[in-house]
């Protein structure tokens, strides 16, 4: 990066530091601390609205629908999230190459699924063989945003689902009573309603994101962890900056970037609650207007 | 072979009994059973001995954040909030690079030379970390449901003429269990969850013992069928996290005998915590 930095062997100390915290490599490591927190700004809307979703489809009058909404809530209260991260994008990748293999291959008669094997047609690979390595590397990202917003979703809908139930039943009922529909209801009175007792699980769950960021590194993703694997192992003299092994240096950086991260969050987050239950009918809002009452008095 | 055959070889195969290779081709249901389930030794192992350790750590962490001392509550604040503040996954890779730091030949203490290989094991290693992951978590349960104990039970304590270890015995303790367990059902649900992450971090699966993830994911990757593997780790671990409920349901009940039933508080499983 800088121009003294062009033979690191002649260089020494703070300068050879310098040289190497700048080199190619480095920057795709801080490169790498952008996609996880684009991972964790794509996944956390997405997972809204999947547990958006869930949440209305287990409070739903339609007995199918039901069912479907409340084993997506139950789904991660037994099962490790883990096992959903290794599974989803196999099997999300497999079932739409599936789905172009019916579309796209000549029929050839025999199992897709057979002796150890998944066999499509090379038409039929997402993303094409021959199509250039951004692809093949936005793809894994993509798999891994989906895996993230299934699991993170299945948590949300059981912190929403909770939510809506903590909304006073009077206020429905009063609503019902003024002769709204179900939709309606649901539309005006419940889910404006929701979201002060839904906001302590869902900054709960954000601080869950922020943890669960590095296991993308198991779904093949060059993350932090990747990096900090690679960049931290031992160097030999080969290298132009040779060095012994730092994965641990490199892993209380790593460390200390999370602890940094899950502090600030939750000072915003107690701001943002502080503020949202400003006003309002609950514990909080009443300790507020004591406060408030106490100081003017 | 027969399914009985298969787990009379593979049946213990995460220990390192029986058949040394793992199976090559025709994997069969039975097969994949097997060793998943084999692996779930492991799973167990890790989470109950964590759990076990873990309990009493917490316990006098989450007396030592509630201290009025701060000589004794920072250092317990810290320690919380560096466990509970980090993932999981980053902890067991800094510890893994920690340990292996360690000089080979084993540290000298007092002439005995102390042998140090055996740290970076999943065994040893994996627990430490697990073991301190689960108690920083607890003690912040602890330390919330220590808070709520109610001001009358500890006045008719002081009343009673108790002090110290008798008072926090007889009326502290089993009111903070109490009102700490459903959470901390929760806590041990988790904590066998986040069991299957210790093969995936940098601790080695020497001979590839593994656990029950680990062998899910041997098939998954041989067969290139992931819809077999997971679901079958999925089954054994519903059926742990039930036996859980059962066993935890059991002690609450105990914990709560003293209350009429309609008050006593029925578990409630929340999912909130992923390391």
């Amino acid at each position: 990066m800088f121009a003294t930095c062009t033979d690191p062997s002649q260089l020494e100390g703070l300068s050879w530091l310098l040289c190497y915290l700048t080199s190619g490599k480095h920057m795709l490591f801080y490169g790498s601390f952008l996609v996880v927190l684009a991972l964790m700004l794509i996944t956390a809307p997405v997972a809204l609205a999947f547990g958006f979703g869930g949440a209305l489809a287990a409070r739903s009058h339609i007995t199918p629908l039901r069912w479907l909404g409340k084993g997506y809530t139950a789904m991660v209260r037994g099962v490790p999230d883990i096992v959903f991260f290794l599974f989803v994008p196999v099997a999300l990748d497999q079932g739409l190459e599936y789905i172009r293999h019916l579309w796209k291959c000549p029929p050839t008669g025999q199992p897709v699924w057979a002796n150890g094997e998944f066999n499509v047609c090379a038409a039929a690979k997402i993303p094409l063989s021959t199509s250039p390595q951004i692809w093949h590397e936005a793809y894994g990202f993509a798999l891994a945003v989906v895996a993230f917003s299934v699991v993170f979703g299945a948590f949300a809908a059981n912190v929403l689902y909770g939510a809506m139930n903590a909304v006073p039943r009077a206020q429905l009922e009063t609503a019902e009573a003024y002769g709204m529909t179900h939709r309606q209801v649901s539309r005006r009175i419940l889910i404006p309603q929701m979201w002060t007792y839904a906001l302590p699980g869902l900054s709960n769950l954000w601080m869950i994101l922020i943890k669960a960021t590095p296991l993308l590194f198991l779904l093949g993703v060059e993350d932090i962890v990747y990096w900090a694997r690679e960049l931290g192992s031992t160097k030999s003299q080969i290298y132009a900056y040779p060095h012994p092994d730092w994965r641990v240096w490199y892993f209380l950086g790593l460390l200390c970037y999370y602890l940094a991260m899950t502090r600030v969050s939750e000072i915003v987050l107690s701001r943002l609650t502080a503020k949202l239950s400003r006003g309002q009918a609950t514990m909080a809002g009443e300790a507020q207007r004591k406060m408030a009452g106490g100081a003017g008095a | 072979m027969s399914c009985t055959e298969i787990i009379a070889e593979y049946g213990l195969r995460s220990l390192g009994f029986g058949e040394r290779l793992l199976p090559r081709s025709d994997f069969t249901l039975c097969h994949q059973f097997t060793l998943i389930g084999s692996g779930l030794i492991w799973n167990i192992y890790f989470g109950v001995l964590a759990l076990t350790f873990g309990f009493f750590l917490a316990t006098g962490l989450a007396l030592a954040k509630a201290a009025d001392n701060p000589l004794i509550r920072k250092p317990a604040e810290w320690f919380i909030f560096v466990f509970r503040g980090s993932p999981l996954f980053i902890q067991f890779f800094l510890a893994y690079e920690a340990l292996v730091m360690l000089p080979r030949a084993g540290v000298n203490i007092f002439g005995l030379t102390v042998q140090t290989s055996w740290v970076t094991s999943a065994w040893a290693g994996a627990l430490f970390v697990l073991f301190l992951n689960t108690a920083a978590y607890s003690a912040e349960i602890f330390y919330g449901a220590l808070r709520s104990v109610p001001k009358g039970d500890i006045e008719a304590a002081d009343a009673y003429g108790l002090t110290g270890w008798h008072k926090f015995r007889r009326v502290l303790w089993p009111t903070m269990l109490r009102l700490a367990w459903p959470a901390y059902t929760n806590e041990a649900i988790f904590l066998f969850h986040a069991t299957t992450l210790v093969f995936f971090s940098g601790f080695p699966a020497y001979q590839q013992r593994g656990d029950a993830l680990y062998y899910a994911k041997f098939f998954a990757d041989k067969t290139f069928n992931p819809f077999i593997p997971y679901p079958i780790a999925a089954f054994y671990f519903i059926c742990i996290t039930l036996a859980l409920i059962g066993l935890f349901g059991v002690i609450n009940r105990r914990l709560n005998r003293h209350l009429p039933q309609a008050h006593r508080p029925r578990l409630r499983i929340r999912p909130q915590i992923i390391r």
